[in-house]
């Protein structure tokens, strides 16, 4: 028979190796599925994980994909440590990329300096509203924000399309749905030439450092720790549960907002149908294969945005279908999780319930 | 076989240099236990002395690095709890082993083999088992409504239901009323008549001498002595425990003054259909003065401390601190009017398991200057936890050992000391030494007389009335969610208050109002 057996210290260095070991074995698998698919593995791999980033653009292009998903997971990270479950990144990306978009638009081809600035700013607070709803909903008749924030990421999108469809749509754009090319000062600067990357970059790591202090410095962050930890010691200190939720949830929709706004204001620069290749969801693999701390969450966003890439790159080069980068997604999770069992609990084969040495 | 024949009778139980380390800590050295059939045999010892670690060799929880174990003579292996329950040894454990969403029948039945589990069966017997050794549960109750001293009957039955041949109690009493411990005693006397040996895990060194045959004595991982306890004092027991005499409290007249922490009419609704609801509970504590609440477990205890603690939130007249207002106040904001609180459960609740204790000691000691503008002042979180360990003798690493390390006692001790080093106007302790040992109880309650004399206003809930009766200065007892007028302890006795816990209450408290 086989038990798992919980250990009763887990060992900190083994929960670290876990995601190494989730990366390794999703490897593996590819290697294993582009061969039953009748691919060459190593041309496959090499086209999956080494030429995206071959060339200063793919550099470039890696880090560009893990601005947004650094700074969703960053503020997602927070509230996952106080056990608030913000599933509905993706939404509330999609309503700061429309908040951003708004002013965008509204300012035209003004050359004002505060037009990005403003951009920013409104993609966060758009971003941090539609997370006030789940939190709303959650404090005020127990809602559970799992449901109700994943929800609403299919109302944002359909908000979006609303507005692309309609009111924002480009007059000039034949009749496609997306809305005017934004002018040069909604755009945010190029940070490395001959590439796409934009000081968005720069933003998020500040952001994830401001997170790093906020977690581990600010009385705030260690109250929302011991939340997470411990309800009942929260309680007993006095530490609101729903001031908990609030913070939990406006943050995470705040970082997730101005991710939509940057991904508006960078790449995109214009709004269109679907802002977004699930970002707000990959964001919620990269918080946990991060360990919900801001240096993994940095290294977990270049992995799965090489994931990303590689994935274009797999189309292009080996014909694959685009599903192979949530496949790949999917399976890093995956093996995440399994990995993250043994960590917590050991095996053990019983085969007598007792042994008798006479 | 021949072999066997020429052994000298077979001990049910024999432990032979039972050694087991740690990486910091050697916990038990070459440990020899035997227990006889029909004994009740007492392991008694300081904490950290190496009692729990040898209980869990014995019931398999842990794998002992050399020694060997005998059961009725022959050497066996005991890997798991399961191969030392098909042995007939069974365990009360003095931290719960119970899931909490699950009824008792369902936590009984979990630890039966599925041939006894059957459901109906099953909680006939538990009724059956539970009246015989009187020990009150309805086996349709779910386990996280129940107070500690219910869940520990739980516990209790659940072993008894086993038929053990071998039955180790932790800390058994320490949440029973007089009159239940001597309904106990009678149960566990009857249980060694019939065979089953005892291993009696306790502090109180009366409880011993009354009730064990032997005692094996454990200091710092090793046996210092045998001994039959009733041809001992409770002072020489406890110089072989602590290799000193016990330091008695000091305990002076109270010089109470001002009302400092008043409950006025206090109701408060039941959370579920098996809570105590609160009806009209009065009370005053003045500065100066120690007033206890004596009662048997779920009687509202818990609801009362959460009602003045502020993890439940009440009218807020029914509730004064310092003479403002506090019913509405969540704990926090109490605590700024200089409430301090001590609850029953440490791990968990009191600190968070997780976090070290430097961490934890910013939980309710931040207001002392360890946060400024927002931000925790590291250094002086760090040096708040290490002179809180300093202070009250906690055996720790250091401020960042995690609490969940610490055993019951020494993280109980931190708690205390982090609360009371907050100067608090009223403190609240609940059950402050359950599970204690007795060096580190007999601290604590000093910490308490010491906080009392500094003009503090203290409340005590607890269950064990030696301790009530030592410190308190006036004493109220709870039944049924009512509360009794406070007495002084001059003119009440422990039987007096025994039969007000068993519910005597209202006739006696119209009486003495």
């Amino acid at each position: 028979m086989i038990r798992l057996e919980a250990r009763p210290e887990p060992s900190r260095l083994a929960a670290w190796i876990s995601p190494l070991v989730a990366a390794g074995a999703t490897v593996v698998l590819g290697v294993v599925l582009f061969a039953a698919l009748g691919k060459n593995p190593v041309a496959a791999l090499s086209a999956f994980f080494v030429e995206p980033i071959a060339s200063r653009y793919g550099i470039g292009e890696l880090l560009l994909k893990a601005t947004p998903l650094m700074l969703i997971a960053t503020g997602l990270a927070i509230g996952y440590r106080a056990n608030v479950w913000n599933i509905g990144a993706e939404g509330q990306l999609t309503l700061g990329a429309m908040g951003a978009g708004g002013i965008a638009l509204a300012f035209g081809d003004s050359d004002s300096a505060l037009v990005l600035p403003g951009m920013l700013v409104a993609g966060a607070l758009c971003g941090l509203a539609w997370a006030a709803i789940p939190a709303l909903l959650r404090t005020r008749f127990n809602a559970n924000e799992i449901l109700t924030s994943l929800m609403l990421v299919y109302v944002a999108n359909l908000w979006l399309s609303l507005l692309v469809h309609g009111a924002w749509r480009d007059p000039e754009g034949y009749n496609f749905p997306q809305s005017k090319l934004f002018a040069a000062s909604a755009l945010l600067p190029n940070l490395l030439p001959d590439t796409r990357l934009n000081i968005g970059l720069i933003v998020a790591l500040v952001i994830v450092a401001a997170a790093w202090v906020f977690v581990r410095k600010s009385f705030a962050g260690y109250r929302m720790r011991v939340a997470g930890l411990a309800p009942a010691a929260a309680n007993y200190a006095g530490i609101s549960a729903d001031r908990t939720v609030w913070l939990g949830m406006l943050i995470g929709g705040a970082c997730a907002g101005l991710a939509g706004a940057g991904e508006a204001a960078g790449p995109i620069g214009q709004l269109l149908p679907s802002m977004s290749p699930g970002y707000g969801f990959a964001a919620i693999i990269v918080a946990f294969v991060g360990r919900l701390h801001p240096v993994g969450i940095v290294l977990a966003s270049l992995l799965m945005s090489l994931l990303y890439l590689g994935g274009e790159s797999a189309q292009i080069r080996l014909g694959l279908p685009s599903a192979v980068t949530g496949l790949f997604q999917g399976t890093l999770l995956l093996f995440l999780l399994a990995a993250d069992v043994f960590v917590n609990f050991r095996v053990r084969l019983t085969r007598a319930w007792i042994r008798l040495s006479t | 076989m021949a072999a066997r024949e020429n052994r000298p009778p077979a001990a049910r139980l024999a432990l032979r240099g039972i050694t087991k380390a740690y990486p910091t800590v050697v916990a038990n050295d070459g440990i020899d236990l035997d227990v006889a059939a029909g004994e009740i045999h007492a392991v008694l010892g300081e904490n950290g002395a190496g009692k729990s670690t040898l209980m869990k060799i014995i019931y398999g929880l842990v794998e002992p690095d050399a020694g060997e174990i005998f059961w009725e003579g022959r050497p066996v292996e005991i890997d798991n709890p399961a191969s030392a329950r098909k042995l007939g040894i069974g365990m009360v454990f003095q931290h719960f082993s119970l899931f909490e969403t699950l009824t008792v029948a369902d936590n009984i039945a979990l630890a039966l083999s599925p041939r006894d589990a059957g459901r109906r069966g099953l909680r006939r017997r538990i009724r059956e088992v539970s009246k015989r050794y009187g020990l009150p549960l309805d086996p349709a109750r779910r386990v996280h409504t129940m107070s500690v001293g219910e869940r520990q009957r739980v516990e209790i039955v659940r072993c008894l239901l086993q038929d053990p041949r071998l039955l180790i109690l932790d800390e058994p009493t320490s949440v029973l009323t007089p009159q239940a411990v001597d309904a106990l005693f009678d149960t566990l006397r009857h249980l060694a008549a019939e065979g089953c040996s005892i291993v009696y895990i306790s502090h109180k060194l009366d409880e011993i001498r009354a009730l064990c045959d032997r005692a094996t004595v454990l200091r710092a991982g090793r046996v210092t002595g045998t001994c039959d306890p009733r041809s001992e004092t409770a002072s020489s027991l406890a110089r072989m425990m602590i290799g000193h005499d016990l330091p008695r409290p000091k305990h002076r007249a109270a010089r109470a003054g001002a009302d400092a922490l008043v409950v006025e009419r206090l109701d408060v609704p039941a959370d579920d259909p098996f809570g105590v609801p609160l009806q009209n509970v009065s009370l005053r504590v003045r500065t100066g003065e120690i007033v206890g609440i004596a009662g048997v477990s779920g009687n509202g205890q818990q609801e009362l401390l959460a009602a003045l603690s502020g993890e439940r939130a009440v009218d807020a007249g029914a509730v004064k601190i310092d003479g403002a207002a506090a019913g509405a106040l969540d704990a926090d904001a109490r605590r700024d009017l200089g409430l301090a609180f001590v609850p029953e459960d440490r791990l968990g609740r009191g600190a968070v398991p997780d976090m070290s204790l430097a961490e934890n000691a910013l939980l309710t000691a931040h207001r002392r200057g360890l946060v400024r503008r927002g931000f925790i002042r590291g250094s002086a979180v760090r040096a708040y936890a290490r002179e809180t360990i300093r202070a009250y003798g906690v055996k720790a690493g250091g401020p960042e050992a995690a609490a969940r390390s610490l055993s019951g006692g020494n993280l109980q001790k931190f708690i205390v000391g982090r609360e009371i080093r907050q100067s608090p106007k009223v403190m609240i302790a609940a059950q402050p030494t359950w599970g204690v040992d007795v060096g580190a109880s007999a601290q604590i309650r000093q910490s308490l007389l010491d906080l009392r004399d500094a003009g503090c206003a203290v409340l005590v809930v607890s269950e064990d009335l030696e301790e009530l009766f030592e410190i308190c200065d006036r004493l109220a007892v709870i039944a049924h969610g009512v509360l009794s007028p406070a007495i002084p302890v001059q003119e009440t006795n422990a039987e007096q208050i025994g039969l007000l816990m068993a519910g005597a209450a209202s006739a006696q408290a119209g009486a003495s109002a």
